[in-house]
């Protein structure tokens, strides 16, 4: 039973992790990195969305 | 288990994604680029003899730079629509109940916790303000998106006043420290620009994120109730 509960736990645990490190990595990328090509696309989102942008 | 959490995000980030365009198009869009004429000096409000009319002629649609927008919004949706699938798969798992209804309390979680929290000290910006460097503003960002979210998820899940106590603790704490401020004042536009700006897009992100909460536990469900059909036929 301990077993069969932990197995489940981490069923969800692990792809809850990568699926979360993937959306923090989503909008890092999109919202954040300064790279010019990026920020110049994504300027007027950064700025409605509240990030910090310049 | 990753099919149902990136399916059911992929769909909630685009919808909501697309619809958050659509609302910044109209409502967020015109005040940044009204802010942007003064911003690059078309326009001036101060000094002697300097009454600015507030409706100039605006740039009107423009396919590249509004088509970059909606990609990017959805992008950024998404990313949040799988961090928010994540904890919702994780509470599931405690006995809560995921759908799109109990979807609204986690948009609205959400919000607080990645868009007024953050937003309550380093209030929207107009492009044109001055403000501290963006390093430090990113990180105090990151920073005050983490705690607040982990607070919220103590207040709602955690048991006792210990707990509840630490959460509002944590609520305070980055605003009690302070957002990076700028040395100086320079932003040339209107202060009347900067103050609709900040509460346009502090009233989208809340129709966002109420938005992306029903659409990501509508979605969770709805992928679960496939699989479980599929199983049985």
């Amino acid at each position: 039973m301990t077993t069969r509960t932990q197995t489940r736990s981490a069923a969800r645990i692990v792809p809850a992790f990568f699926v979360a490190a993937l959306g923090i990595a989503l909008i890092t990328l999109t919202g954040h990195v300064q790279a010019a090509a990026l920020h110049e696309a994504a300027h007027d989102v950064r700025h409605a969305t509240g990030f910090p942008c310049h | 288990m990753y099919t149902r959490l990136l399916v059911s995000a992929l769909f909630a980030g685009a919808a909501t994604g697309l619809l958050v365009a659509l609302l910044q198009f109209v409502f967020v869009q015109p005040v940044l680029l009204h802010a942007e004429l003064y911003e690059s000096g078309t326009l001036v409000h101060f000094g002697p003899d300097r009454a600015t009319k507030a409706h100039p002629d605006l740039p009107g649609f423009e396919p590249v730079r509004d088509g970059l927008s909606v990609v990017f919004t959805m992008l950024i949706y998404t990313g949040y629509a799988l961090i928010m699938l994540a904890s919702m798969s994780l509470a599931e798992e405690r006995g809560t109940t995921i759908n799109g209804r109990t979807g609204i309390l986690w948009g609205i979680a959400g919000f607080v916790a990645f868009h007024l929290a953050p937003g309550f000290s380093l209030a929207p910006e107009v492009p044109g303000v001055a403000a501290a460097d963006v390093t430090l503003r990113q990180i105090w960002w990151f920073s005050t998106v983490t705690v607040s979210a982990v607070a919220l998820w103590l207040i709602a899940f955690g048991n006792g006043w210990m707990m509840w106590s630490v959460a509002v603790l944590l609520l305070l704490a980055p605003h009690l420290i302070g957002a990076p401020e700028a040395d100086v004042f320079s932003g040339p536009v209107p202060t009347e620009l900067g103050a609709l700006f900040a509460a346009r897009a502090l009233g989208v992100g809340l129709a966002a994120w109420v938005m992306l909460g029903c659409f990501a536990g509508y979605f969770w469900q709805r992928e679960a109730a496939q699989a479980n059909t599929a199983a049985h036929t």
